[in-house]
């Protein structure tokens, strides 16, 4: 069997037993980075020397028993929004095409001292805006399954390299589906854990109230284990919780009997594809078979996720991107005439047309005369989604289904019509507005091949329900498949 | 001119900012000492690097909520920190953490004293936010240069109503903020270095009508001499205004102290539309009764209270006790100096002749004492048992003023005891007898102030070391 | 259930003028060629025509959700844990002099 097959636990367990070494991971996934990141580029970074130093160092302390963990050894790719020390960091984005971090992010700290190995950067879409990786300033990614296929986005270049086998598993980052929605379409496990699990110190902010860290990965347990890892309390992150209930692989039970799964009568009406709501509720019929309680359910407020999430996200990236401005760091213009023409040339070369879409509408809906209208009146309704929430949780452990009404669309397609673009969220985007745990994991493939994702939504600390559910379905489906590459 | 046959009543709001005394920033862990090279005070979090968070500095907010309860505010129970957006190379982030929506502190009151007697002036907010770095003019670049060192120093904006009148009651109410919040140790205070600064919103109106006029905002006033200046300057450009049938534009305008004019700070690139929004890395923060109860036992004794009980504790002149009181540092010395030697009769004499004295000469405040209670205390000790004569005692004064040593060294090492070894006594008096055979003659002849030449050449030929009223007595004796 | 106002209560369709194209790039720094400004107030009009939906909920008497769990007072001590770090926050500026970040001039 190829040792790119193994899951990152698999590998790991196999490090630790003598049978293979950390560099001979690191090897076979640089040389796969090699032979295929040409087609798919799911790197914006790859920095070999120091892979290849880092290696020799990880087997070291696993020799030395140091290193014990479920992860130890396992080269990881992480999303290019998050602050690596001395390594570029993007955001995707030409207004930090030069900007090397002087820190590191937290969750990527947690990961190294899990004994992951730090592989390189992923590509994503601008500042993590966008669903299909589209927008970055790098180039887009393509979908291992399909590369006339856009593989999903913000963190398209994670899943896409979790995919492509470039790396055993991958950080993204989640503010309105980043992470379920291309874990959804390479056919791979993606979690956005509850907010406040994973410390954002570190994290591009796009989205601060809605942003979260987490794992994507070829399986469940790889998944639980790598959001294990990262889930910290940081006080550094004042958003942080303090949580004691972190241990998300004790979880991995292949147990659904009597759990109550709802599924909301709403996910399945206009706009889904018939090939996915068929593969989404086949795979409701599985859990059913494994003693699951299903029930469909009304939930309401349903429509106003999308329109409350847009205006939410754009109003506080319109503020957290002010600092990007060519004087502490990053881009600034050339030619210029003064201190506002600086900022203007500087931003305007420097950010792509969807950041520029987002911060303009951001702008406006802050602005004097416009703010009760439209952002306060987001977040009033974000109150009453989390109110809807609240009382779907009251009767159901797990909601279900689909990630995304389709499955990926074809590259080049998307952007020209951002508002249905920004509908493909509808399943997602809730989540995060409700600072919910969810998790994305293949239930099918289309006529096409592509792959299907299943979306379990647990109430806010649950995440061991999903990962339950998630688990068992897991067992129940059997191999997904791999694409071949 | 300004037409007189109209009188104007001229309206204004002070924006006092305040940075706070806390050791380091409002959201991290950087000091906020002065006088550090450019920048290296600052961190990733107050340089705003990407991907930084900030955590607030509890000490700010005890120190906040410690001001408003001094300015009789309602403490607000649920406060959250906004951001105000806008692009300068000051702000690192293009965006200041402030409170919009949400202060710490409302409608509260000072009391000023005026010509009228007592007046209140309405405390409308008191919010906390963060201060901005330092533009440093590159004459020779052509440029400009930040320095972050001040980026994040923690600050209280303290928002009046529009209460005062003149330009006096500007100054005392300005003067009783600074008394209050160095009475909490919450700040220095002090203008000219920035810890205290003040933004004069003004607008006149004919006496009589209720209806306020247009206001201007002004910045950049750096003395109490600077800020009376401008606010008569610009009541008197509003008034031509109005003369003239022109109308008053709603600006922002800075004050140039030099020229003693003000000039409109307007851009186009100025949109003046902040966006506020609460911060969402920020949580909220929630004052639980328990809480501010602490903090109310806290509050220390402010000047009022003061006055009140030296008034029965010390026996010491109401006007000793009203400069005293004028500065808290000042009135710690005091009582901690009596608390050591007991004599606060003593010590008020010291603080009040050769303290004001070597601070006038030297331009200082009373927050720039140096000396130490103790070494007050063991100077009123050397000169109470007659170890040092009175001048002996002020020259030991100024050096302790200057270096806060200890006088008992210093007295020791310099040689400056009194002599009292009567053996060299009497052959110095013998020999001044010898020498001066007139004075002698004088005084014996019953001139009794001759005794006075006689007695300060004996101390001369002592250098200084002898007790004058010794020598006094044993020449009288030996005469 | 949230309660839904009438449709005759939905506001009209959004036009975004030049002057306000302008304003918002003001605002956010952005300088938009005409082509883009073009494109933004179709994008901005319709964008906000889709957000108008959010004027048929009536949520008068609701809260408005700034952050999402309840926490509170989250503070650190007033202690200095930061040393000089002035190379490092110096490391990435596009322009640098003694110590500083060079910005165009800010004074007239």
């Amino acid at each position: 069997m190829d040792l790119l097959q193994l899951t990152a636990v698999e590998l790991s367990g196999k490090i630790k037993a003598g049978e293979l070494t950390v560099v001979e991971a690191a090897e076979a996934v640089l040389e796969q980075i090699k032979k295929k990141d040409g087609i798919y580029r799911c790197y914006i970074t790859v920095d070999e020397a120091t892979v290849m130093k880092k290696a020799g160092e990880i087997q070291k302390k696993i020799d030395a028993g140091e290193l014990t963990g479920p992860l130890a050894g396992t080269p990881v790719a992480v999303k290019d929004n998050m602050c690596t020390k001395g390594m570029l960091t993007t955001c995707a984005s030409k207004m930090l095409g030069n900007f090397v971090p002087v820190y590191t992010a937290e969750a990527v700290l947690r990961l190294e001292e899990a004994g992951a190995l730090v592989i390189g950067k992923t590509n994503m879409d601008e500042f993590a805006m966008g669903s299909t990786t589209e927008t970055s300033a790098y180039g887009e990614t393509k979908n291992p399954w399909d590369i006339r296929k856009v593989p999903g986005g913000s963190s398209g270049g994670s899943a896409a390299a979790v995919a492509a086998r470039e790396c055993f598993a991958a950080l993204g980052s989640d503010t309105g589906g980043s992470i379920r929605q291309p874990a959804s379409f390479c056919g791979v496990v993606g979690i956005k854990p509850t907010y406040g699990t994973v410390s954002r110190y570190g994290l591009i902010a796009y989205g601060s109230s809605l942003d979260q860290i987490g794992p994507i990965g070829k399986d469940v347990t790889d998944c639980a284990a790598l959001l294990e890892a990262v889930a910290s309390y940081d006080k550094k992150d004042s958003t942080s919780l303090k949580r004691q209930d972190t241990d998300f692989t004790s979880a991995l039970v292949d147990d659904v009997k009597g759990m109550k799964i709802g599924i909301p009568r709403e996910y399945f009406g206009d706009g889904i594809e018939a090939e996915v709501k068929e593969a989404v509720l086949n795979a409701a019929q599985v859990l059913e078979g494994k003693g699951a309680i299903l029930e469909e359910f009304d939930l309401s407020l349903v429509e106003y996720a999308i329109p409350a999430y847009y205006t939410i996200a754009a109003a506080e990236a319109s503020s957290n991107l002010e600092r990007f401005d060519g004087i502490k760091y990053g881009y600034r213009t050339e030619d210029y005439e003064g201190l506002h023409q600086m900022y203007k040339k500087s931003r305007s070369e420097g950010f792509g047309a969807e950041v520029k879409r987002r911060i303009m509408l951001g702008s406006f809906v802050l602005s004097s005369g416009y703010y009760d209208a439209y952002y306060l009146k987001a977040l009033k309704v974000k109150a009453l989604i989390k109110k809807a929430f609240d009382d779907a949780f009251a009767k159901y452990d797990v909601i279900l289904g689909p990630t995304a009404p389709t499955t990926a669309p074809v590259l080049g397609k998307s952007l020209a019509e951002p508002l249905k673009m920004y509908l493909g969220d509808i399943y997602t985007v809730s989540v995060n507005l409700a600072g919910l745990p969810g998790i994305s994991l293949p239930c099918g493939k289309d006529s096409g091949g592509m792959p299907i994702g299943l979306h379990l939504i647990g109430d806010c600390f649950k995440e061991k329900n999903i990962l339950r559910v998630a688990y068992a379905y897991e067992r129940a489906r059997g191999p997904f498949g791999e694409p071949e590459l | 001119m300004i037409n007189m046959e109209k009188q104007y009543e001229t309206v204004i709001g002070l924006e006092v900012h305040v940075e706070l005394a806390t050791k380091t920033k409002i959201f991290c862990g950087c000091s906020t000492a002065f006088g550090g090279a450019p920048n290296t005070h600052t961190c990733p979090v107050c340089t705003g690097m990407p991907g930084t968070l900030p955590i607030l500095n509890k000490q700010v907010l005890e120190y906040a909520v410690a001001v408003g309860l001094a300015a009789n505010c309602e403490i607000t129970r649920y406060c959250k920190f906004d951001r105000k957006n806008y692009f300068y190379p000051d702000n690192p982030q293009n965006y200041q953490i402030s409170q919009l929506y949400l202060p710490i502190c409302r409608n509260g009151y000072v009391e000023i004293e005026t010509e009228g007697g007592k007046k209140k002036v309405g405390i409308h907010e008191i919010h906390m936010e963060e201060d901005a770095g330092k533009l440093i003019h590159d004459e020779w670049g052509g440029c400009s240069l930040v320095d972050y060192n001040r980026s994040g120093v923690p600050l209280i904006e303290i928002v009046s109503e529009p209460d005062m009148r003149s330009a006096e009651e500007v100054i005392a109410y300005l003067e009783k903020l600074r008394m209050m919040i160095q009475y909490l140790g919450a700040s220095d205070c002090k203008l000219q270095e920035g810890s205290m600064r003040a933004d004069v919103n003004l607008s006149v109106r004919e006496m009589g009508t209720e209806e306020f006029g247009t206001r201007t905002e002004m910045k950049n006033l750096n003395s109490f001499r600077a800020i009376a200046r401008a606010i008569e300057g610009e009541r008197e450009r509003q008034i031509e205004l109005l003369e003239a049938g022109d109308a008053i534009i709603q600006e922002t305008r800075r004050w140039d102290d030099a020229k003693g004019e003000s000039y409109a700070m307007r851009s186009k690139e100025d949109a003046q539309d902040y966006r506020y929004f609460p911060d969402p890395d920020l949580p909220p923060v929630v004052v639980e009764e328990g809480w501010l109860e602490e903090m109310q036992a806290r509050q220390p004794e402010f000047r009022e209270g003061k006055m009140e009980r030296y008034k029965e504790e010390y026996d010491i002149p109401e006007y000793d006790i009203e400069i005293i009181t004028a500065s808290k540092c000042m009135a710690d010395l005091f009582e901690e100096t009596v608390k050591l030697c007991g004599q606060p009769k003593k010590v008020s004499n010291w603080l009040m002749v050769e303290t004001l004295r070597l601070l006038k000469e030297k331009g200082m405040d009373a927050e720039d004492i140096c000396f130490s209670p103790a070494n007050l205390a063991k100077l009123i000790r050397l000169a109470d048992e007659k170890v040092i004569n009175s001048t002996v005692a002020k020259e030991v004064f100024e050096a302790m003023f200057d270096s806060d040593m200890d006088p008992e060294k210093y007295v020791e090492e310099k040689g400056l005891k009194t002599v009292s070894d009567e053996g060299a006594l009497k052959k110095a008096i013998e020999e001044v007898i010898a020498n001066n055979p007139k004075s002698v003659e004088d005084y014996r002849g019953g001139k009794e102030k001759a005794i006075g030449f006689l007695v300060g050449q004996t101390m001369k030929a002592m250098k200084g070391k002898a007790d004058p009223g010794k020598v006094n007595e044993m020449l009288k004796g030996m005469l | 259930m949230a309660k839904r106002l009438g449709r005759k209560e939905k506001k009209m369709a959004n036009e975004i003028s030049d002057e306000m194209i302008e304003y918002v790039g003001i605002l956010a720094k952005l300088e938009l060629s005409g082509e883009e400004k073009e494109q933004a107030k179709a994008d901005m009009g319709k964008m906000l025509d889709y957000i108008d939906k959010l004027g048929e909920l009536d949520t008068s008497d609701v809260e408005p959700m700034s952050h999402v769990f309840d926490m509170q007072n989250v503070f650190r001590d007033d202690v200095v844990t930061n040393g000089d770090m002035r190379e490092d926050m110096l490391k990435n500026a596009p322009g640098e002099k003694d110590g500083m970040f060079i910005v165009p001039r800010t004074f007239e």
